[in-house]
Order: C-alpha cells, then sequence, then structure tokens
C-alpha cells in the first residue's frame, strides 16, 4: 500500500508498509539492548554521576563552591538554565506549530522532538532551584500561606512569571507528549511476548483500542493543545528574556529580547533536534523515516532562525549607539573587544556565519556537515547566554566593582552533569518507548497519493449493496456510541 | 455480558471508509471502528457527532484565567498590599504573564482529564482487544451479532464490500 507520487518526495522512504513501520519503530523496544546503547548509557550515567557529585557540594558546602561573586552573581547557573529551556523550545514547536501549518514531516521526528523537550526542560529547572542554596525550601515559589503570615509572592517579579511559566511549560508538554504515546503503546503491547511487557504496556496504554470515537477526540485534543501551545511556547522563553529586559543593567534592558530569545531559543532547539535525529536514525536503523529531506527541512529552520539572531545582534549594537546611553554603548564595545571577545566573537561566527552555510545545497543535505554544524549552533547559543549574561554584569556603572568571572570545577560538573543526565533520560527513551509516532507516520505513509484514494479490493466488480435488511438488526440503524464504549 | 461480534477486517483505509458507507447503508449497525491510526471523513461516514471538547477546552481556560486575577489580585491587592517597584498595588500590565498561563495550565490539563475521562482511558492490567492486528496494521469493522443474525449474509456484505477476512469473536468483558 505504498503510492508513489511524481511529484512530491516521500515523507517515509523504502516502500513501507504499515506493517513494516510497526515492525521497524517496535524492534528497538523489543530486543535486547545492543552493546552501543549499553557503552551510550553507561558514559551518561558516569556524567550523571559528576552531576549528582557537583550537586551533593552545592548542597552542603553552599553556593560558594561556584564561581559566583559579588558583582557577577548570575553565571554559569543562568546562561545553562537559559540554554536548556531554548533547546527545549524546538520539541514543542515541531509537535504544536508544525501541526497547526499541516506540516506533514513532522510525524517522523515530533515524538523525539517532544521527549527532548522534557528533559531539556528537567535539566533547566535544576539550576534556579539549585541556585537557592536551599532547594528544600523550593515551593516558597508558589503562592503558599508561609509561616510568616500572610506574605505573598511577589507577581510584579519576572522571576516569578518563569515559574509560572515553566511549570505550566514542562507539565503541558508532558500531557502532550504522554497522550501522543498512548496509542503506540498500545501497539507495543498487543505484540507483548513477555508478561511484563504485557502488563506494564497494558498499564502505559490506558486501555487504547483505537476505535474511531477515541481517535476522533483524540485528534481533537492534539489540535487544541497545540493551538495553546504555540503561544505557550512563545511566552516561554518571553518571559525568560524578560528575567533580563525588565532590569536597568546596560546590555540587558532591550526591548528586542522577547523576540530575539524565542529565536534563538527555535535556533538552538532545531541544532540539538538535528544533533539527536541524526545519531538515532543511524544507531536505531531508522534512515527511512528521518529521511535527508527531514534533515534539509530542519536545516533550513535552523538557518532562518539563525539569521533572526544574527539581524538581533547588530540591532542590538545599532540600538546601543542609536540611544546615545553611554552606558549602554560601553556594555556594547566591551563585549566586542572587552576581555571576554573571545565568547563574544565565538558567539558570532558560530551562530551568523556558520548557519549562512546551510544555504548551499551540498551543505543541507549533507549528513556529516549538518552534524558537526549542529553542534556548533549549539556551542554558539551556549555562548550567546554567557555573554549576555557575564559581559553584561562583570561591568556596569560602577567601575569600582568590575570583576571578572571564572567558573569553578563545580560550575563545570554540573554543567557536564545535566548532559549525562539529559542522555540518560533519552537513552531510557529511545530504548522503551517507541521514539517514532507510529499512528502519525502510518496516517500519512500515502500522503503522496496524488490520485486519490486508490481502491484495492478484492472484488473488482464492486457494487454498492442494495440496503438490506439484516436478522435482529433494524434497517437504516445508526451507529449508536452512546450505550457502550 | 459475553458479546458476540462479527469482525471484518480491512487491509486499506479507503476500503474501510467506503465499505463503513455501505454497510451502514444496507442497514446493518456497526458497533465500532477499530484502526491503528485516524482515518480523515470516518467520522462522518460513521455518524460520529463532533466533540464538545473545544468548548470545554474554553471554559477551563476562562476558569484558569479568573482563578489567576482573582488570586494576584486579592494577595497583592487586598490581603497584604505592598509596593513594589512603584507600581500600584493591582498592576495589571504585571498580571499578564502569570495569568496568562494558569489560563493555559487549567485548559490543557482539565482538558485532558476530561478526553480521558469521557473517553473511559485509565492504567489497567489487561485490556481486552478484539484484533490486536487493529493497533498493526489492520483496519477492524465490529459489528455485534446475535442468534438471530445471518452470518452468510452479514460475510458476504463485508466481503463485496472488500473486507480480506471476516470472522467472529465473543467477548466476555468489552
Amino acid at each position: 500500500m505504498q503510492h508513489v507520487s511524481p511529484v512530491r518526495e516521500p515523507l517515509v522512504t523504502g516502500g513501507k508498509t504499515y506493517h513494516d513501520v510497526t515492525q521497524d519503530v517496535c524492534r528497538q523496544v523489543e530486543a535486547a539492548p545492543n552493546i552501543r546503547w549499553m557503552a551510550a548509557l553507561s558514559v551518561a550515567l558516569l556524567l550523571l554521576g559528576v552531576f549528582f557529585y557537583s550537586v551533593y557540594r552545592t548542597l552542603w558546602y553552599g553556593i560558594g563552591e561556584w564561581g559566583l561573586n559579588k558583582t557577577v552573581g548570575w553565571a554559569w547557573d543562568i546562561t545553562n538554565f537559559v540554554w536548556w529551556v531554548g533547546i527545549g523550545h524546538a520539541g514543542t514547536l515541531i509537535s504544536a506549530v508544525l501541526l497547526l501549518f499541516r506540516q506533514k514531516w513532522r510525524t517522523s521526528i515530533n515524538r523525539a522532538a517532544e521527549a527532548m523537550t522534557i528533559f531539556a526542560v528537567i535539566c533547566a529547572a535544576m539550576f534556579p532551584v539549585l541556585h537557592m542554596g536551599r532547594p528544600w525550601l523550593a515551593f516558597w515559589v508558589f503562592p503558599f500561606q508561609n509561616t510568616f503570615g500572610s506574605l505573598w509572592v511577589n507577581f510584579n517579579s519576572p522571576l516569578l512569571w518563569d515559574v509560572f511559566a515553566i511549570s505550566t511549560y514542562f507539565s503541558v508538554s508532558l500531557v502532550f507528549w504522554y497522550t501522543g504515546l498512548v496509542p503506540d503503546f498500545a501497539t507495543i503491547r498487543d505484540r507483548a511476548k513477555g508478561p511484563i511487557a504485557k502488563v506494564a504496556y497494558s498499564l502505559l496504554s490506558f486501555g487504547w483500542k483505537g476505535s474511531a470515537k477515541h481517535w476522533s477526540r483524540y485528534e481533537t485534543v492534539s489540535l487544541i493543545l497545540a493551538g495553546v501551545s504555540t503561544p505557550l511556547v512563545l511566552s516561554v522563553h518571553t518571559i525568560v528574556s524578560m528575567d533580563f529586559a525588565t532590569s536597568v543593567v546596560p546590555g540587558w534592558h532591550t526591548t528586542i529580547f522577547p523576540p530575539y530569545f524565542v529565536a534563538g531559543a527555535i535556533f538552538s532547539g532545531f541544532a540539538m533536534v538535528l544533533t539527536l535525529m541524526l545519531i538515532t536514525r543511524v544507531v536505531f536503523k531508522l534512515e527511512d523515516y528521518i529521511t535527508i529531506e527531514h534533515i534539509a527541512l530542519m536545516n533550513k529552520i535552523m538557518m532562518i532562525t539563525g539569521s533572526i539572531v544574527g539581524v538581533a545582534y547588530i540591532t542590538e549594537f545599532f540600538i546601543a549607539w542609536y540611544s546615545q546611553v553611554e552606558f549602554e554603548q560601553y556594555a556594547f564595545i566591551n563585549r566586542a573587544t572587552g576581555p571576554y571577545w573571545w565568547a563574544y566573537w565565538s558567539m558570532m561566527t558560530c551562530n551568523v556565519i556558520t548557519p549562512q552555510l546551510v544555504w548551499i545545497r551540498r551543505v543541507r543535505y549533507s549528513i556529516p556537515l549538518t552534524f558537526i554544524l549542529s553542534i556548533i549552533v549549539n556551542i554558539g547559543m551556549w555562548f550567546e547566554r554567557f555573554v549576555i549574561i557575564v559581559t553584561s554584569l562583570h561591568r556596569d556603572y560602577l567601575p569600582s566593582s568590575w570583576v571578572m568571572f571564572s567558573p569553578s570545577i563545580i560550575d563545570i560538573g554540573i554543567y557536564v552533569g545535566t548532559i549525562g543526565l539529559f542522555f540518560t533520560l533519552f537513552l531510557l527513551f529511545a530504548k522503551f518507548f517507541p521514539v517514532i509516532n507510529m499512528a502519525e507516520v502510518k496516517s500519512v505513509l500515502k500522503y503522496t497519493v496524488d490520485n486519490g484514494p486508490t481502491y484495492t479490493g478484492h472484488d473488482p466488480h464492486h457494487h454498492t449493496p442494495q440496503p438490506a435488511t439484516t436478522h435482529g438488526v433494524p434497517a437504516s440503524a445508526s451507529v449508536n456510541y452512546d450505550k457502550h464504549d | 455480558m459475553t458479546k458476540r461480534f462479527a469482525l471484518g477486517i480491512f487491509d486499506d483505509e479507503d476500503v474501510l471508509l467506503h465499505a463503513v458507507e455501505n454497510v451502514r447503508e444496507a442497514g446493518v449497525k456497526i458497533y465500532e471502528v477499530f484502526t491503528p491510526f485516524p482515518i480523515h471523513g470516518i467520522d462522518d461516514a460513521l455518524g460520529i457527532e463532533r466533540s464538545r471538547l473545544p468548548i470545554a477546552a474554553f471554559f477551563f481556560g476562562l476558569t484558569g484565567l479568573s482563578f489567576a486575577l482573582w488570586m494576584q489580585i486579592y494577595m497583592l491587592g487586598f490581603d497584604w498590599p505592598m509596593i513594589i517597584g512603584g507600581k500600584p498595588h493591582i498592576a495589571l500590565p504585571a498580571f499578564i504573564p502569570v495569568s496568562f498561563e494558569l489560563t493555559v495550565l487549567f485548559c490543557c490539563h482539565g482538558m485532558v482529564i476530561t478526553f480521558y475521562t469521557i473517553s473511559k482511558l485509565y492504567p489497567r492490567w489487561k485490556t481486552p482487544v478484539l484484533d490486536v492486528r487493529s493497533t498493526d496494521d489492520k483496519f477492524v469493522m465490529a459489528i455485534e451479532v446475535n442468534e438471530n443474525t445471518d452470518m452468510t449474509k452479514l460475510t458476504q456484505l463485508l466481503r463485496n464490500n472488500g473486507a480480506s477476512e471476516v470472522n467472529q469473536k465473543e467477548m466476555s468483558k468489552f
């Protein structure tokens, strides 16, 4: 049942049938873990150990373990927080925005991208919580009545907006992702051989049977979740940018921040999706599902958002000059030529110059080049947050408090550790959950039909049967969906 | 209660779509159709009404918005008024982000919980399925039958409409 259109490139190559899709995606879940997966998980767990050690040091000895000082009170922690949240954004973008825009190619990558969102947000949330110094009091950020009487949280503060934004974003993304997983868990459940797998996937699949009524509701729910998640994803990074933009620190006090941060988030998110997808398709042999066309399309989005980010960098410079505020002007001159010039120019090289290579078709369609490019972009976007945060803080209004910042080994440990946390979660996901949304891929398998639906019935002289009464069933009975379920 | 079903197994969603129309036209009541993925147009063919979940979602969102505004106005405006950053006690523009986030939070979770509840989807130890291939690559049309049903006629009807197999199955709990 594969139909090939002479006009469009197929979304799934290799002449797959519906059964092939099930086989190819379930193979990984059903088979014993392979050696490469075990090796990757070992490395990730090792990094996770680094994370736990660094967190232990931070909590036991306090925030003094970090490289922060009185002037630079935010550095690697907030850099990493913004970086991870930004990475998460591509998942929601792929699953929500591209669903609204009816971009069918999203089906092969949305599951893994959404998983990436969840895990990236978990990593991101670690940083503000650890930065509190006393994470066991983290519930104070929520409007609970506390022991001091009716003293409430400050709803005027962007940091509190962050609390609401990130927790809403996390829980909504989780629900969106899980609801999409339910039908695929049902597929695995119905194929499962072992008793443990049968029970486990039966619990996970919520008793999904794939009835038409459920599918109809499921599609309604997906569409509304997408419609609501689209402004949500924009709001989250807008609010993150307001952590800076509502302050009066030169270099932060900028109206361009919300759109600039959102573009940067999508830029780095797509870079991370590309990195993960390029590895996943090879390790799990999914080249027919995540095709070179998918990679080229993601490359294009990365290039466009990268260009928006480039325009934002130049605009910031222009506005600093145009505003005639000497502090603003100094902040930007200092970024480009001051002691952190190397960070600034790394950012410019990685984020503005390299993505422009995607204009070249051969780069766009090259897997090794795309992989290198995606890593470069992720590095560049990390530098962007570092530049914004540290270079603005280390020299502000008062020259007597000017200092330099250098990270401590614990700073580095926590950052590297969250990468371990991310990959541990992602590898477990890739082993036990279907990495590709089978149901949605099946529904676009015939997408390339251009002659309308194809009838492949067994009776070539098909005719519509005359209305007839079946015994026990009244004629012209309608479908009754209310009396059972 | 044990129920008996005639199961028409189809290999292609377009065949199924025509079959649904024809079988209903022939006056046979379809119990349920099981498919591995959503088929566009099957709602109309089966006569499934449009879901009212969007309406529910709207009201859940409205609840979230009202709750957020009430919470912020009450807490900062009345219960513990403080002037922060020279803003008035009830600084509505500063309340927009939290109000928006809570609108989305209530809307999404309310709608998803409603979806699982009305669809009776919840974690269970064992899931009875009429034909396990319906979550893989087959499209299953289930028709409830009893002693009076003329099975040959029904089989013929399903066959004529492109069913590749017609099976019978009994289910004690369904």
